[in-house]
């Protein structure tokens, strides 16, 4: 029974450390991408395309650790 | 000590919980995975070892080839100095395509390796898109097919050096010019497990972004059935409405960013200087 839960303790904790990672990176981004076109109001249309695309390679990386977690919740047994 | 003794209590009955709710809660999230997976549609023999059972996902996969193979053929009709219909429309994506994805990358091979990248992603784009209308089933949300795709990146870029430079070019490649002679093996081994950790994670990637943004609307809707209350539903649809919007909008860019780092992975392999 111990595996089970630590099994769901781990694929919480991980998916949420995650979601802290990636909120806090593509904050980052974000407040970049708000700084800049307030500098620069007609770069609006690159800025906002860079953000989107480096916005989803961050969550791809917060996502990795969401397989992680949904392998530990749908595979552990209770042994 | 009465800590322990209380942490100790807690153990005991977290275990009776755990006895009586694993099966619960086990059987009532079941479903959520239900719909992710893949589900045999016409069961097949084995062969070698490889399963050949046409699935959900196979067929997802034959349609949008046909789609895709259907809609160029349509466009060509069009296609001229001056496009016209459907045609118009491609050109677009395709002009953009090469000129700020390929073409920085790629250089001069631009144009050799403009038909398989534009294939990648307009591939990618319908099994992604399919996956997003009732009845239909996200091709790209199962690893054999990201992990084919990115074998493919892989096989290609791969190939294109061991051709360009022989295969004794090949292997200086991954040797970083001017370091001394006591690193390089070090560095060789991190080059080339870079190399497959690129491929592995672009796989990773596409397979992730498609099942999280299911998994997430599956979740939110699920949630009505696990509470077993209907007033969840004036929460959980209009979340499960605003997920879906994001996943069309995730399902064009993780399209175009397999894409755009095939382009990246292809020049990478065929570039002279390191």
């Amino acid at each position: 029974m111990w595996s089970l839960a630590l099994a769901y303790l781990g694929a919480g904790l991980g998916a949420g450390l995650a979601t802290i990672g990636g909120g806090y990176g593509i904050g980052r981004l974000a407040s970049a991408a708000m700084e800049s076109t307030a500098r620069q109001p007609e770069a609006v249309g690159d800025i906002r395309g860079m953000m989107i695309l480096t916005a989803a390679m961050i969550e791809g990386i917060a996502l990795f650790s969401v397989i992680v977690a949904v392998l530990l919740v749908f595979v552990a047994k209770a042994a | 000590m009465s800590l322990a003794m209380w942490m100790m209590n807690v153990a005991m009955a977290a275990e009776e919980v755990a006895k009586h709710g694993a099966e619960e809660a086990g059987g009532k999230a079941d479903f959520i995975l239900e719909e992710v997976a893949d589900h045999v549609l016409v069961p097949l023999p084995k062969v070698l070892g490889i399963d050949l059972s046409i699935t959900k996902h196979v067929l997802m996969v034959w349609i949008s080839a046909v789609v895709v193979l259907l809609l160029f053929s349509l466009a060509r009709r069009g296609a001229g100095l001056v496009p016209r219909g459907l045609a118009n429309f491609f050109e677009a994506i395709v002009a953009f395509l090469r000129d700020d994805v390929i073409t920085p990358y790629l250089g001069d091979d631009a144009n050799r390796y403009t038909p398989y990248i534009l294939t990648v992603f307009f591939f990618i784009l319908t099994m992604n898109l399919l996956g997003l209308v009732p009845m239909g089933a996200t091709a790209t949300s199962n690893i054999s097919v990201t992990a084919a795709l990115a074998v493919m990146t892989f096989l290609i870029g791969q190939v294109a050096a061991i051709i360009r430079k022989g295969p004794f070019g090949y292997i200086k490649h991954f040797i970083p010019p001017g370091i001394p002679a006591f690193v390089v093996p070090i560095l060789f081994i991190a080059e080339i497990m870079g190399l497959f950790t690129r491929h592995f994670a672009l796989a990773i990637r596409l397979f992730a972004n498609m099942v999280a943004d299911h998994m997430v609307v599956f979740t939110l809707l699920g949630l009505i059935f696990i509470f077993n209350n209907v007033l969840v539903a004036f929460f959980s649809v209009p979340a499960a409405v605003a997920i879906e919007l994001l996943a069309l909008l995730i399902a064009f860019i993780q399209a175009y960013i397999f894409t755009m780092l095939s382009a990246v992975f292809i020049g990478m392999a065929l570039s002279e200087e390191h």
